[in-house]
């Protein structure tokens, strides 16, 4: 029944072809780099990724300031982010990210509100920036307590050449140094939301750590700061995240950027080490960090006990014994649970097969937490993946697993209808296409509403919700009885 | 360590635990360099104030939370009415992804459109290429009968010409030279969502009757008896369509839906991914030249629409999302009248039943103060109806309502003497909400998913209609026109209702008397 690693991979072969024969020449001879089967012992999946989508197909990916504002800037909770442009990107983009956050809303904090300046016909042929410094004002007399102001370039702003690097500058002035971001993440720059992330990144570079200054003087430093980088809190993952990292003893002065307020982003430099969840969308500002402030960084995976438990002596590597004690003593308190989880749903999901397809980390982060339960891996990529992430999946899969960057609505499906997975992880997008096909499916960005999943605490939930979504009595009525028998 | 494998805590319960808790806290007062407490309750309670609404009503540039979505999501939606037909978005990829993801969480269904993925490069040159290229794989690919092409701001920025680009793909081979490709262009800096629907429903309309931009001859209208309807932009359109062709078969006439999305997002789940499913065919497009009359659910939604058709020889009837008994009652009769068909006994029978579920029940709405907000037809048909119910719709706000729409609203309210201290509010949004709500509380509050947060701000119970619903499962797939609909929409605030009651008595030997088991 099962394929040998061989007959997977001349599997795959067969089925790339055959994706690809749709496809005008030129199109297939795009795509075919971007799909192929992982060989042991490369050092990449080979794969090209990070290049321009295909027009006219169903790609998955979003743009530049999905990566900026949706992603990065959006779950700063005590600044506004106003979408610069037309109505629409913000209200797409209006709390369906599910960065948890606390505090008052409309009042202290503001992340699940949509600020826009709803850009009409004559802003775009008179230009923005009038507008832009009438928000501002509004802002401030609306918003008193906000701390902060970003303003979130949609497309039209780049191509009409407003100057919202002046307009902040002046209002910055103004209102006596109130922090006031200008950030060019129009949708058309790049190829993916990835650009996005770099330029938010850039733009707190620019625009919060050259201008802090030292506004909190009051902040003391302690041997054991430490700022949680690239987590941006869906259901909570970066609190499920932290609590472990206090409890081995360190102190987390800053969350970038789930439930991340101006303060912390400030504090970071003072950090004696950044740990790094999603590489892919704060690398960027780790290295910078690094470079100016002496500031190390280190990468970690808090998805299923085996990972934690080895990014938890990754991190405590960085510090002096008793913080080494410590971490394996959270290691061994939350031993018990993680066993207790493991014997009631690895029994369930043994042996089953996922196909995953997300964004910035999850294509490699949660195979661990697959494997701990048993699971196998069978399918992976990337929507705005670039090399290095390549690289690094190698560590993940194993030989003979088929790889698809920036994979087509297409070729997802055909690649699922042939491999048959037992379960696909995806967005919004694809849920219900795999849903109808009978196969069953967890959103792996917004954890499906549900969540956290990174952390102990977090594992305990991704275990339940894959059971749940496996072992699902709807997928034994997806076909009627009278058609079964035929 | 509160986790347990046996009862799984997730994020509904895990973060009120008390490590948790303390987490919070000490986050709070060592990292984030929050306000006091104090000043935010200061400020909270300032921002319920008149003075806070008189500085919030003076806001010339900043929207907060506007009830409105851009142009092009309006595009998909009616394209996507047609078999067999791909929206074909011509601007950056993000916004499709976007347009995708919102109607998969309202109708939690895949949603099938591309973009022709316009990067820098189509910023400085144009997007050319990028049409010919994308048409051609499209047409490959999704192997559809039909390409609808609208435009997203970007493209529209640049000056991108959609009737010669799209020539030139087909000069250049990406299509056939026959093959459909209606076109509109979309901005989104201009109007709204319902915009965005009337300019691509007008551009099918005009590719199928006006030479399909000068490839063939324009067809020759030869008047038949049929009767076309144009939803309009709809949350309901599911539940509301079948209701429509239900009512339609009852009176036994011949009708077109033009735009018919009710089966492509209401697909079945057996084993088999539809990416078309239903939809208007494109013979009956053409076609619909010929009937008799186009009747619109939604006359803000068919603005240019209606008057092309109209132009074409046919009557037109725009009507404002009918709810309830009289909206109802109107459409019925603008069929009869426009068919020469009586009212069918049975259609008679279902009004007689909402009109006693009425009666049964108004007792409880009756001088219950309402605040609306949604597009301008939902807003007026709902707010007709609460009229009707002996209800006042007190604040009816429309962030894409303009003047037309505010005087109708006018002469609704004054039509009534429950709409005496109603008052509409055209191009405002849900932070000018707020602030009503605020200075001048209601009972409860009608409209989409982004309302929960009015309601938990100002305690005003919520009952969710409008679109996006995202937060409730499966609303779109009852109807809320005909009297059908109009016992749902009845239902759903009446339930509201009594939830409220209940919260408000439920607490044994203190407010229980009125804890009833009858209402």
């Amino acid at each position: 029944m099962s394929l040998t690693v061989e007959q997977v991979k001349q599997r795959n072969k067969d089925l790339i072809k055959e994706v690809l024969e749709v496809y005008p020449d030129k199109t297939a001879k795009r795509r075919a780099k971007h799909l192929g089967t992982f060989e042991e012992g490369k050092p990449d999946c080979g794969v090209k990724s990070n290049i321009k989508s295909v027009p006219g197909v169903m790609t998955i990916r979003g743009c530049a300031y999905a990566g900026s504002k949706g992603v990065v800037w959006g779950p700063i909770k005590d600044m506004i982010h106003i979408s610069h442009g037309p109505v629409g990107c913000g209200q797409y983009s209006w709390a369906s990210r599910r960065n948890y956050y606390i505090g008052t809303t409309g009042i202290d904090t503001f992340v699940t509100m949509q600020f826009t300046s709803d850009f009409q016909e004559k802003d775009i042929v008179f230009g923005g920036d009038k507008k832009l410094e009438k928000i501002i004002d509004e802002i401030q007399e609306l918003f008193p307590l906000n701390h902060g102001i970003t303003v979130q370039s949609e497309c039209p702003i780049g191509l009409i050449g407003d100057d919202i690097e002046a307009v902040s500058k002046k209002k910055n002035k103004e209102y006596n140094g109130h922090t006031i971001v200008p950030v060019r993440c129009e949708g058309f720059r790049g190829v993916s939301q990835s650009l996005g992330h770099h330029i938010a990144n850039d733009a707190v570079r620019d625009w919060i750590f050259d201008k802090a200054g030292d506004k909190h003087p009051e902040f003391q430093t302690t041997p054991y700061d430490v700022a949680i980088i690239g987590d941006y809190n869906i259901g909570g993952d970066a609190w499920s995240s932290r609590i472990l990292l206090e409890e081995m003893g360190l102190r987390v002065i800053a969350q970038w950027s789930g439930d991340g307020s101006l303060a912390e982003l400030e504090n970071t430099p003072k950090a004696k080490l950044n740990v790094l969840h999603c590489y892919r969308s704060m690398n960027y500002i780790s290295r910078h960090l690094e470079e100016k402030y002496g500031v190390p960084w280190v990468e970690y995976n808090f998805f299923g006990p085996t990972k934690i438990a080895e990014s938890l002596r990754k991190i405590a590597s960085f510090f002096d014994d008793s913080i080494k004690e410590k971490a394996e003593a959270v290691i061994a308190k939350y031993q018990p649970l993680m066993q207790a989880v493991i014997d009631k749903y690895r029994p369930r999901l043994e042996g089953k097969k996922v196909m995953l397809y997300v964004g910035g980390l999850r294509p490699r982060h949660v195979i661990g937490a697959y494997e701990d339960l048993g699971m196998e891996i069978v399918g992976t990529g990337y929507e705005f993946g670039h090399n290095d992430d390549y690289q690094r999946t190698t560590h993940y899969v194993k030989d003979g697993t088929l790889i698809y960057d920036d994979v087509t609505g297409y070729e997802f499906e055909k690649f699922v209808e042939s491999v048959q997975p037992d379960l696909v992880g995806s967005g919004i997008k694809e849920k219900y296409v795999f849903q109808k096909m009978g196969v069953p499916f967890r959103q792996m960005h917004s954890w499906d509403y549900s969540g956290p999943y990174h952390g102990y605490d977090g594992f305990a939930i991704f275990a339940r919700d894959m059971d749940m979504a496996i072992n699902n009595p709807v997928w034994g009525l997806t076909k009627a009885p009278w058609k079964s028998a035929a | 360590m509160s986790q347990n494998a046996e009862k799984v805590l997730d994020h509904f319960n895990l973060f009120r635990e008390p490590e948790y808790v303390n987490l919070f806290e000490n986050k709070r007062k060592e990292f984030e360099f929050m306000p006091p407490d104090q000043q935010v309750e200061e400020v909270r309670e300032w921002a319920k104030t008149e003075e806070y609404q008189a500085k919030n009503f003076a806001r010339e540039a900043l929207v907060v939370n506007p009830a409105k979505a851009c142009q092009p999501l309006g595009a998909v939606f009616a394209a996507v009415g047609f078999e067999g037909t791909i929206p074909f978005v011509h601007g950056s990829q993000g916004c499709v992804a976007y347009y995708r993801s919102h109607f998969s969480r309202h109708f939690k269904e895949p949603t099938s459109c591309v973009s022709s993925s316009m990067t820098e490069d189509a910023a400085v040159f144009g997007g050319l290429n990028n049409m010919i290229d994308g048409l051609a794989n499209t047409y490959n690919m999704y192997k559809p009968k039909m390409i609808a092409v609208s435009t997203t701001c970007m493209a529209e920025v640049i000056g991108d010409d959609l009737n010669a680009f799209i020539k030139t793909s087909k000069e250049k081979g990406s299509i056939p030279a026959e093959y459909d490709v209606p076109f509109a262009h979309t901005p989104a800096f201009v109007g709204s969502h319902i915009t965005g629907y009337d300019n691509v429903m007008k551009g099918i309309l005009q590719h199928f009757w006006d030479g399909k931009s000068g490839t063939v001859e324009p067809l020759v209208r030869q008047p038949n008896d049929s009767i076309n309807f144009l939803g309009g932009f709809d949350g309901y359109t599911v539940g509301n369509l079948r209701e429509i062709k239900r009512i339609f078969g009852l009176f036994g006439i011949d009708y077109t839906i033009i735009g018919d999305n009710s089966d492509v997002w209401d697909t079945p789940t057996d084993g088999e991914f539809r990416m078309y499913d239903g939809g208007t065919t494109l013979e009956q497009a053409a076609d619909s030249l010929h009937a008799k009359a186009t009747i619109s659910m939604q006359e803000f939604c068919t603005e240019k629409t209606l008057p092309f058709i109209a132009e074409h020889g046919q009557e037109v009837v725009a009507l404002n999302h009918p709810i309830g008994v009289r909206g109802t009652d109107k459409f019925l009769m603008e069929i009869s009248r426009l068919t020469g068909k009586a009212i069918p006994a049975e259609l008679e029978k279902e009004r007689g039943r909402l009109v006693d579920a009425i009666a049964d029940s108004t007792a409880h709405i009756h001088g219950q103060k309402f605040a609306i907000y949604g597009d301008p037809d939902l807003c007026y048909g709902l707010a007709e109806f609460l009229l009707e119910l002996g209800a006042e719709p007190t604040h009816v706000l429309a962030t894409n309502g303009g003047k037309a729409w505010e005087k109708k609203m006018q002469e609704l309210f004054d039509s009534s003497p429950f709409g005496k201290n109603c008052k509409v509010y055209p191009g405002k949004d849900l932070w000018h909400m707020r602030s009503l709500l605020f200075t001048d509380p209601v009972d409860f509050l009608i409209g989409n998913t982004y309302g929960k947060y009015l309601e938990r701000d100002t305690g005003t119970p919520l009952i969710r209609i409008g679109f996006p619903i995202f937060d409730r499962h499966h609303k779109h797939r009852y109807p809320v026109w005909g009297y059908q609909g109009g016992l749902n929409v009845l239902v759903w605030i009446l339930d509201r209702m009594f939830d409220a009651i209940d919260a408000n008595t439920n607490i044994p030997a203190k407010t229980d008397y009125s804890f009833d088991i009858i209402r």
